[in-house]
């Protein structure tokens, strides 16, 4: 998944933004179908439930609509978009420290093994599996958010570090140091099972 | 290993390390990574537990949805937006029809000769009140907001 996009790509997306730009309710519509998948993944890596997810990237773009008279033609949309999905992801996970207590915040993480849940053959592999992946969802809980966003862009969207840098707006370096901590905690807290 | 006890050096270590599991690290430098290893077994054991941690949250992804959000997904944006507006149209009526009934309410009372001084002298009092906190708030949004010089930092 890139935020680049080929020549036809970016002419035909800075067409749709000019309309949108304009109040075009259907050209906004065509850019909410072709972002909404990455929008609404990037808010579930954030915030670690289906339905905060949903609900988020879906109020992103009722802001970015709301908001069009400031988007620039000539920047890619998702990266615009990435910034309110962000703030919007940040500000509720903010509320949602305050309001609960740290046992209530342990959202379910939507996490599943890549192709799907793996026929594992022997049981007490894919209990150790499935122990494994309930432990790694809780420390990407736990993990500050600035490093978690980091880590959601690297791991589930596979951004490369530039883009990362591009989208959060921080230092290429700030990106790998986000990583390393980021990671060395999750080590950390997988420590025994790794 | 000495470099790696120096603020500088231990942050270079740990984005060769970074780039090399992500992939991004040339074969140059992947090759002044594995001195640094070989050298020191506390960094090779730490890479060991990233290099296995990388595999773990490779073989994870986030669960998808059901079909169905994608595609009722743009519809319920639509919905939120007009739903948006007629919140918008909503409160601008109300507005302008609480007021207009006030304002018709205090033209009453105060044309009403049988009204109490102290209860007209109130009615002013208020407008006067509210009209300050609107002035107030207007130029605070307009001035001190334009000039505010933290306005752009996230919070």
């Amino acid at each position: 998944m890139e935020i680049a996009l080929g020549e036809e790509a970016e002419a035909s997306e800075r067409a749709l933004v000019l309309r949108a730009r304009a109040g075009d309710r259907g050209a906004f519509g065509e850019l909410v179908t072709r972002y909404m998948r990455r929008a609404y993944y990037v808010a579930l890596g954030l915030v670690g439930s289906h339905d905060d997810a949903l609900d988020l990237s879906q109020e992103a773009f009722v802001r970015a609509f709301r908001a069009r008279a400031s988007l620039d033609p000539d920047r890619p949309f998702y990266a615009w978009l990435y910034q309110i999905v962000r703030r919007l992801c940040f500000n509720y996970l903010r509320d949602r420290k305050t309001r609960s207590s740290r046992l209530e915040q342990a959202a379910p993480w939507l996490m599943d093994e890549v192709g799907g849940r793996m026929a594992e053959s022997d049981p007490a592999r894919s209990a150790e599996r499935s122990e494994l992946r309930e432990r790694l969802e809780v420390a990407i809980e736990a993990l500050p958010e600035r490093e978690r966003e980091v880590l959601v862009l690297k791991e589930f969207e596979g951004l490369r570090y530039r883009e990362i840098a591009e989208l959060v707006g921080i230092p290429i370096g700030t990106v790998m140091s986000r990583l390393y901590a980021a990671r060395k905690r999750l080590a950390e807290s997988l420590r025994g099972v790794l | 290993m000495k470099e790696r006890g120096t603020d500088v050096g231990a942050e270079r270590i740990r984005q060769l390390m970074m780039r090399s599991l992500d992939g991004e690290l040339p074969a140059r430098e992947q090759e002044e990574l594995e001195r640094f290893l070989a050298a020191d077994p506390a960094l090779r054991e730490e890479w060991n537990r990233l290099v296995r941690l990388k595999e773990v949250t490779q073989s994870m992804m986030l669960r998808k949805p059901p079909d169905e959000v994608w595609k009722d997904y743009w519809a319920s944006v639509y919905s939120r937006l007009e739903r948006g507006i007629a919140w918008i149209l909503l409160s601008i009526g109300a507005i302008v029809l609480i007021s207009y009934g006030a304002w018709t309410g205090v033209q009453q009372l105060l044309a009403n000769v049988t009204t109490p001084w102290f209860v007209k002298a109130a009615i002013l009092a208020t407008l006067v009140g509210l009209v300050v906190l609107f002035v107030s708030v207007v130029r605070e949004k307009l001035y001190v907001g334009r000039r505010e010089p933290y306005k752009d930092i996230e919070r």
